[in-house]
């Protein structure tokens, strides 16, 4: 070892240990760079805001809040214009609802079985199939719903029209499953393994472990993944603007036509309505009140899961 | 096991009436695999059906053409093409913001007002409506910016969607590097953006990669958003460059579903094939990538 | 022996000429077995750490590379050390020893200013490194951590090449002599040259826990740090592979200060030339007890509660 050249000669003479002023600078600089591209996010959110903002605000100077919650018509650029949303929230609502009373039940068993029953070979071939069911684009769906599962409706049950709010509403609620079950599955797997086995060691089965200690336990990660799956449903367009039709009709029935807030919006982009116009405006006070929907849905859910998560440690 | 129930049955003190109890599981859980054979089933069934109607339409012919009036002339060189330049502007804006911002996220915001503000703001964007994406895109980036309907506008409006995809994926690859690693960089006397640089990124490589692929899934399959900011429905051209108009694989499969016309669906159907294909093969490599990682750790 | 060590530091002002002479033992010797008399022989417990003397006497005389006075640190309101004043004698090893949660880790991370990656950390006090407080004004940490070398408790090699993890040291720091000398003299250093010579290329992860550790040594002396700390750095490791450790100790120590953490009194024992017992009770949080010659320390200890830590009676 004695031929070696002594080491501390090989690095930079050692001055004090004050601070180096260029590198505190360049540490500046990059952090200041990773905040501004953190604040990206924050841009967006004022983007959003402000382009809903701007026509909305534009479009209720031409037709007041009262005709556009009190009217139930909605016939914007015909001979005699009317604005009422109500057709298109009750469409909109039609064909969540259908989705969820698909996705809800079916997402949630599948979500206990995956949890509490399935071997794990099984969960790892199911889950990450459920994966792919949930990566398949919806204008996929959409193609689904009108080509396949139209006629097939219109073979078993009577009166279904071309386009309909069943058939979109059905599919859509197999879009969406995969966001209940894996979203509730992964409260339920949070629910601490001692309270499983303290049931267990009680004699419970694992029916009742499932019914009676997890699904409690993880109740307010499931209606949170339920409220999620809502405003998905609300925000989804392609299958709606595929298989429901673009007919603003105040029906509950839901073999028949109808137009959904989304399906509007899409209605109009494809007609390439000329900005300034009043119906170029309608489209961003229906993504406003579409804006709105989901936002509080998705406040809500976040809430719903801080106030009554059950704490383990 | 019978015997005993028996025995307490007879005790008459406890009535665990185990085989009814166990029945009850049995049904419960055959209950859930049903609703895993009808949501698999409709996919199989999805998968079948888009297979068998589009692909006497899938040729080359089909991937060199332009879309046309004719259905036995149509394809979707055009679509093809925009999606392409679609996936790699978003992928080429996206992943530096997101990583930086899930850098900044973990390694650097203290735990105060602003962190937390922004950590709320990324959850809630990740739960608005693609659609209202297209009316920001639609508002800033084509009249605001007077970028137009082009390719730009479309994947900048792709890139705000895909961001919190992107974050999350990198806080939790960059959450899962040891802390070891960065105590022996900053004992070594690495700075902060060092450790970062040598260490933390490199290992949550994979994890990144994986959001990536993810959020350019999503990129190639919305529809929404592109089709408010204005693709053309029909393009008989393919792009110069980022400010040409375009289309893309989904609104073209949107337009022909759309169309009235039997041959139509054959073809929209034929291009679901394609997408799918696309999407699932990268998909997979996202989930082996997630396997490799796990076994690092 | 005296090509290779450290030369003396210039711009340090306690740097004194004597560093490598044969009569610091002397002076060592001397100085902590005279300091600490008066009030520490009749303390008991019951009377308050800031109330007693300082345990550590200063003799400006005596070489201490690093030295700790008055330090308290707090994790947000809990306080986790309590005016600590202590020397750390150059070329030699220093043990820590105490029960767990009283501050030892704590303490050797004040050194390097490593605690302040934990949020809501407040350290008062100082902690001079050659004569330099650590917790001056305008001290940049990075600068601290490049003249400390630091193993931890579990190794945390690199993912990369037995190379790669010597010189990423080096190369952060501006180092500008010979690579491949290097590597192979900090890894001579570490007693680990004739393991991985042949395959340097080999991933750092890939060896056995006790290579691994040693790699981490290696890669800490790699940078010439002025005191070596190591935090319980056998705790993880096999009894052959601590054996090993121990003994690359013993031999470091001749180019290096060193600061050891450990739960194991036996090894404070066999590598330590002075050990400082510390303390938590309901009162004080982080105190040390009392410092002194290992030997003495734990033939003679002079505080009630160090006996009764060593000999296996504590609570």
């Amino acid at each position: 070892m004695a031929t070696y050249a002594n080491l501390q000669d090989q690095y930079p003479q050692r001055g004090t240990l004050g601070r180096n002023k260029a590198r505190d600078a360049r540490e500046r600089l990059i952090e200041g760079v990773l905040m501004a591209a953190a604040a990206v996010s924050i841009l967006t959110t004022l983007g959003i805001l402000f382009s809903l903002a701007t026509e909305a605000v534009s479009f209720f100077r031409d037709v007041s809040l009262a005709q556009y919650f009190g009217d139930t018509r909605w016939s914007p650029g015909g001979t005699r214009d009317r604005y009422g949303i109500w057709p298109l929230i009750s469409a909109t609502m039609m064909t969540s609802f259908i989705a969820l009373c698909i996705a809800v039940p079916l997402g949630l068993l599948a979500a206990v079985y995956l949890s509490e029953f399935a071997s794990h070979k099984a969960r790892s071939v199911i889950k990450p199939a459920l994966e792919v069911l949930a990566g398949v684009p919806t204008v996929v769906f959409g193609f689904f719903a009108l080509i396949f599962v139209t006629p097939l409706l219109r073979d078993v049950i009577p009166g279904v029209s071309i386009f309909n709010a069943l058939s979109a509403g059905l599919v859509m609620g197999i879009a969406i499953l995969p966001l209940v079950s894996s979203l509730s599955e992964d409260a339920m797997s949070s629910v601490p393994r001692s309270l499983r086995e303290g049931a267990y060691g009680l004699g419970a089965t694992r029916f009742e472990v499932a019914t009676k200690v997890v699904l409690p336990a993880a109740l307010s990660g499931i209606v949170a993944s339920v409220i999620l799956a809502l405003s998905r449903a609300v925000g989804e367009t392609m299958i709606v603007a595929l298989a429901a039709g673009q007919l603003p009709k105040l029906t509950i029935d839901p073999r028949e036509q109808m137009q959904t807030m989304t399906s509007y919006i899409v209605q109009v982009s494809q007609g390439e309505a000329s900005a300034g116009s009043v119906q170029y405006k309608t489209i961003f006070a229906v993504g406003t009140t579409l804006f709105v929907l989901t936002f509080l849905m998705n406040l809500f859910s976040f809430w719903f899961v801080r106030r009554f998560r059950e704490v383990y440690d | 096991m019978a015997a005993r129930t028996d025995s307490f049955s007879s005790a008459g003190e406890f009535r665990a009436n185990l085989p009814l109890r166990k029945w009850k599981g049995y049904i419960f859980s055959a209950l859930g695999i049903l609703s895993i054979v009808i949501a698999l089933g409709t996919l199989l069934t999805l998968l079948f059906d888009v297979v068998q109607d589009g692909l006497p339409w899938l040729d080359w012919q089909f991937i060199t053409s332009f879309d046309s009036r004719f259905a036995q002339r149509a394809g979707l060189r055009a679509a093809l093409a925009g999606t392409l330049w679609m996936m790699a502007l978003t992928i080429l804006f996206a992943l530096p913001l997101g990583v930086l911002s899930a850098v900044y996220l973990e390694e650097y915001a203290g735990d105060n007002w602003f962190t937390r503000f922004i950590q709320v703001n990324i959850s809630n964007l990740a739960g608005v409506p693609s659609i209202v994406y297209g009316l920001l895109g639609l508002q800033i980036f084509v009249r605001l910016f007077n970028l137009n309907r082009s390719i730009l506008a479309g994947a900048l409006t792709m890139v705000l969607l895909v961001l919190p995809i992107i974050i999350v994926a990198a806080r939790e690859a960059i959450r899962a590097v040891p802390s070891s690693m960065r105590d022996a960089s900053l004992a070594l006397g690495a700075t902060r953006s060092q450790t970062v640089r040598h260490h933390v990124l490199p290992y949550a490589f994979p994890g990144i990669l994986t959001g990536n692929i993810l959020a350019a899934s999503r990129a190639i399959g919305e529809t929404a958003p592109v089709l408010v900011i204005g693709a053309l429905a029909y393009v008989a051209t393919t792009p110069t460059g980022p400010l040409s108009r375009f289309t893309v694989l989904p609104i073209q499969i949107f337009n022909w579903t759309s169309k009235p016309q039997k041959d139509f669906h054959g073809l929209a159907a034929a291009g679901i094939v394609l997408l799918l294909v696309v999407l699932l093969s990268m998909n997979s490599v996202a989930i082996y990538l997630r396997q490799r990682l796990y076994k690092r750790f | 022996m005296n090509t290779v060590r450290v030369t003396p530091r210039t711009e340090c002002p306690i740097e004194s000429e004597h560093a490598a002479s044969p009569d610091t033992h002397h002076r060592d010797g001397q100085m902590v077995a005279g300091a600490p008399t008066g009030p520490l022989q009749d303390s008991n417990s019951a009377k308050h750490a800031t109330e007693r003397q300082p345990v550590q006497g200063r003799d400006p005389a005596t070489d201490f590379v690093v030295e700790v006075r008055d330090l308290s640190l707090w994790y947000g309101n809990v306080r986790a050390l309590t005016n600590v004043s202590i020397g750390f004698p150059r070329n030699k090893v220093t043990a820590l020893i105490g029960p767990s949660g009283c501050g030892k880790s704590t303490l050797l991370r004040t050194i390097n200013r490593m605690n302040e990656l934990i949020p809501g950390v407040r350290t008062e006090g100082q902690a001079l490194l050659n004569g330099v407080d650590v917790y001056g004004r305008n001290v940049d940490p990075v600068e601290v951590r490049r003249r400390v070398g630091m193993v931890f408790q579990k190794p945390n090699p690199f993912p990369r090449s037995i190379r790669d993890n010597i010189l990423y040291g080096a190369k952060i720091n501006g180092y500008r002599g010979n690579y491949d000398e290097l590597v192979e003299r900090s890894l001579k250093q570490a007693a680990l040259w004739n393991e991985v010579k042949e395959n340097l290329k080999k991933s750092g992860i890939a060896l056995s826990g006790g290579q691994q550790q040693r790699l981490c040594i290696a890669r800490a002396v790699a940078i010439s740090p002025e005191v070596l700390l190591m935090d319980e750095p056998a705790s993880a490791l096999d009894p052959i592979s601590t054996v090993k450790i121990e003994d690359l100790m013993r031999d470091l120590v001749r180019e290096y200060t060193i600061i050891i953490v450990t739960h194991n009194m036996q090894q404070a024992a066999r590598v330590s030339d002075y050990t400082a017992f510390m303390l938590s009770d309901e009162e004080t949080k982080g105190q040390l007890v009392e410092f002194g010659r290992t030997e003495e320390l734990f033939t003679n200890p002079r505080d009630r509660r160090t006996e009764d830590y060593i000999t296996g009676r504590f609570g």
